[in-house]
């Protein structure tokens, strides 16, 4: 008979104990494996993260030497921005542009704003367009264009040089010409530098004789000419009545006569005001007194 | 007999929510091995008990998952003989499944292998009210079966109705919406001695499980290795196993008689173990290695080394002939088919249209078996392998697994049992509440 009170089974038998079956059978329990595997690490996460967070002081210590390690990230040498080159800009717009940056080099790429750099750099009333790039080896690129000087607008203040979009280029003592520009005086002519820029197209027959454009009233042209000589241009369609003034020179010498003014105000009615002298003349010629009048007319 | 109702209902409604769950293991508990395997239900939703006969004939898709086989411990004539060692082999071999499944199995089919079954051949009948069978009537009539004296100490482990006549009608297999007059039922009862099933519920309980179906070692084996035409006409399926030697007869697709003889593998064992005089282990070896039931000339040259570890060199280096073994198998082989011939002369076998049998089981791999068991049983004897079931192993493919491809096959296509059909009213007890409603529903 198999002795009953063996406490040791037959070495030989390969069952399981009865407790590494139960905890087999409950391993294999779909329920408690995700309780094991998904559950108790989420928990202790949890409570790891809250112990953590309780902790002031080693909230910030943590945080610290975060912005430590990120620091020295950013000043590795493959980060670091040596100089800067500003292309497209003449020389005092390029030193301009430097003084707006005011930046210390070397400096760390990840410290340059470079959205925010270039606002400042297009705020410089020369810039039309900026375009800012780091490149590798330390090179922060600028190629900036510039606005183009196309007027010289005779303020009461100031004398200034205008775009072609009648934007502020730069004052004219600041710079010097490289080639002679036309000239508006007025308020407003900023305004119309378009319209301006086509009268001086069409006057370009008489643009030896032309002294400049003047805006009247903010809504029309006065071409003022070297010898005293103003043709008044309408409101509307300036350009055709400055070239029937041409073609009216071209034919009957308008231009040369002794003429104080060419009123074509009114297209339809052009009216020209004559010198003084020439007034006196022409009573004299027809044979009739002559009355004292307004050189102004 | 309503104890006995009550707890194969509980039972049944078990393996359905087995079948819910969609996984199910079945063990095999014999004399030699212990076989557990993890059956998965593809669609639990296809088992519907508006199709086939009963609440349990619908159909079922399932898939081997798991299977592990252990030598069998404390298991003597396929009865539990020592309950602590059977727990243990038990546990080895469901731990072992479920590691293969990776899944947790809480539902178990079992079967009995040994534990003296005995047929009873069961008539009832019953006068129909309406003129149409209904299912009413079918449990009725399966009711009305005058139930033998079982004896002292047995339990029903099946009870199947067979046949159904209606009037002079008779071979009905589904008597449900024909009109007649009388309905008589032949029902087919398997008693098993009870202490049998009491220490199998033991050790599954032991072993935290859940005991969701019971069948009988010798019917499920037949289940699985006898092909439908052999059920449909009649055939003997001999289960040659280690401990116990099953025999079931099966027609029409249902089992008429199971039996065993108490003699199996096992036997020839230690008659080689006790005939040369080497250890148990060694028997068995050479057993499967050389084994045989007819010797030839060349089986006298042919010698084997026999091994023991007395300590004497000369008992420990003797050599026998293959002759030899042959010749102390062979009387106890023609033994186990000598009765298995007299309990299915005992059955009324030969009245049978047909005379077929098939020899399954891990014995019935023993060479030149058919030939033996031909000139003893018949000729229309063949060897047996169980149905192929899906993702069974092929180390599970064997004749020695026919109980257990059976079992599962049981699983999932349960034959109807007495049990399966509501019990009539009159059968509750007196001044039931169940009573009551049953008559008003059967009354409005």
């Amino acid at each position: 008979m198999r002795p009953l009170n063996a406490t040791r089974p037959d070495p030989h038998d390969p069952a399981p104990s009865i407790w590494s079956y139960r905890f087999q059978r409950l391993w294999l329990t779909p329920f408690f494996r995700r309780l094991v595997r998904v559950g108790v690490p989420a928990f202790f996460a949890i409570v790891a993260l809250g112990w953590f967070v309780s902790d002031e002081e080693q909230v910030q210590s943590m945080s610290d030497s975060l912005a430590e390690m990120r620091r020295e990230i950013e000043g590795r040498p493959e980060f670091l921005v040596n100089v800067m080159g500003i292309e497209g800009a003449s020389p005092d717009l390029a030193e301009n542009i430097r003084t707006v940056l005011s930046i210390d080099f070397p400096v760390s790429s990840f410290d340059l704003n470079l959205v925010e750099m270039k606002q400042r750099i297009e705020e410089i009333p020369a810039v039309l367009h900026s375009e800012l790039r780091v490149q590798s080896g330390g090179y922060l690129s600028v190629v900036v264009e510039e606005r183009v000087p196309l007027l010289i607008w005779q303020r009461r203040d100031a004398i200034v040089l205008l775009d072609r979009e009648g934007e502020f280029v730069a004052d004219i003592t600041e710079r010097g010409f490289e080639e002679p520009m036309p000239m508006v005086a007025g308020e407003g002519a900023d305004l119309a530098v378009e319209e301006a820029l086509a009268l001086f197209a069409a006057a370009a027959p008489i643009s030896e004789r032309l002294q400049g454009l003047v805006r009247m009233g903010e809504r029309r042209w006065d071409v003022v000419m070297s010898d005293g000589l103003r043709i008044l241009l309408p409101e509307e369609d300036p350009v055709r009545t400055l070239d029937r003034v041409l073609a009216l020179h071209d034919m009957q010498d308008v231009l040369d006569r002794d003429v104080l003014r060419i009123d074509m105000r009114h297209p339809e009615r052009p009216t020209l005001q004559l010198t003084p002298d020439a007034i006196t003349e022409l009573h004299r010629m027809r044979g009739t007194a002559i009355v004292n009048g307004d050189q102004n007319g | 007999m309503s104890m006995l109702y009550q707890s194969q209902r509980a039972m049944r409604a078990k393996r359905q929510e087995a079948m819910r769950r969609g996984v199910i293991a079945i063990l095999d508990i014999g004399s030699h091995k212990i076989a557990c395997l993890v059956l998965r239900f593809d669609d639990p939703e296809g088992f519907r008990a508006s199709e086939g006969v009963g609440a349990m004939a619908g159909q079922s898709n399932f898939r081997v998952i798991g299977a592990a086989t252990t030598r069998s411990r404390g298991v003597k004539f396929g009865e539990i003989d020592t309950m602590q060692e059977t727990e243990r082999a038990i546990r080895t071999v469901v731990q072992a499944a479920q590691k293969m499944a990776d899944t947790r199995v809480d539902h178990v089919i079992a079967s009995i292998a040994g534990a003296r079954p005995r047929s009873y051949g069961l008539v009832g009948e019953v006068s129909l009210q309406t003129g149409t069978v209904t299912e009413d009537d079918v449990a009725r009539v399966l009711a009305a079966c005058d139930v033998p004296d079982l004896g002292e100490g047995r339990e029903v482990l099946h009870a199947q109705p067979v046949n159904f006549a209606l009037d002079h009608r008779t071979g009905l297999s589904d008597p449900r919406s024909h009109i007649g007059n009388n309905l008589s039922v032949d029902m087919h009862l398997l008693s098993v001695e009870q202490h049998a099933v009491e220490a199998l519920l033991y050790c599954i309980k032991r072993c935290d499980l859940e005991l969701a179906g019971l069948a009988s070692s010798p019917y499920v084996a037949g289940v699985s290795s006898l092909v439908e035409d052999e059920q449909e006409l009649g055939a003997a399926c001999v289960d040659l196993g280690g401990g116990t030697t099953g025999i079931s007869v099966f027609i029409k697709k249902h089992m008429i008689f199971a039996d065993t003889v108490r003699m199996g593998g096992d036997h020839v064992t230690s008659d080689i173990s006790q005939a040369l005089q080497i250890p148990m282990g060694a028997a068995e070896r050479i057993k499967t290695r050389f084994g045989g039931v007819v010797a030839t000339g060349m089986d006298d040259r042919e010698m084997i080394e026999l091994e023991a570890d007395t300590g004497d060199w000369h008992h420990d280096r003797r050599r026998v002939s293959r002759a030899e073994l042959i010749g102390v198998m062979r009387p106890r082989v023609e033994e186990i088919l000598e009765e298995v011939r007299a309990r299915l002369d005992a059955a009324g076998f030969e009245h049978l249209p047909s005379q077929r049998i098939v020899l399954t089981g891990g014995g019935s791999q023993l060479p030149g078996l058919d030939g033996l068991a031909s000139k003893i049983l018949g000729n229309q004897v063949r060897l047996g392998r169980p149905l192929r079931v899906q993702g069974l192993p092929q180390s599970a493919c064997g004749p020695a697994f026919s109980a257990c491809v059976g079992l599962s096959l049981f699983a999932a296509y349960p034959q109807d049992e007495w049990w399966d059909f509501e019990m009539p009213a009159d059968r509750y007890p007196a001044r039931s509440l169940k009573r009551a409603v049953k008559w008003f529903k059967d009354n409005w």
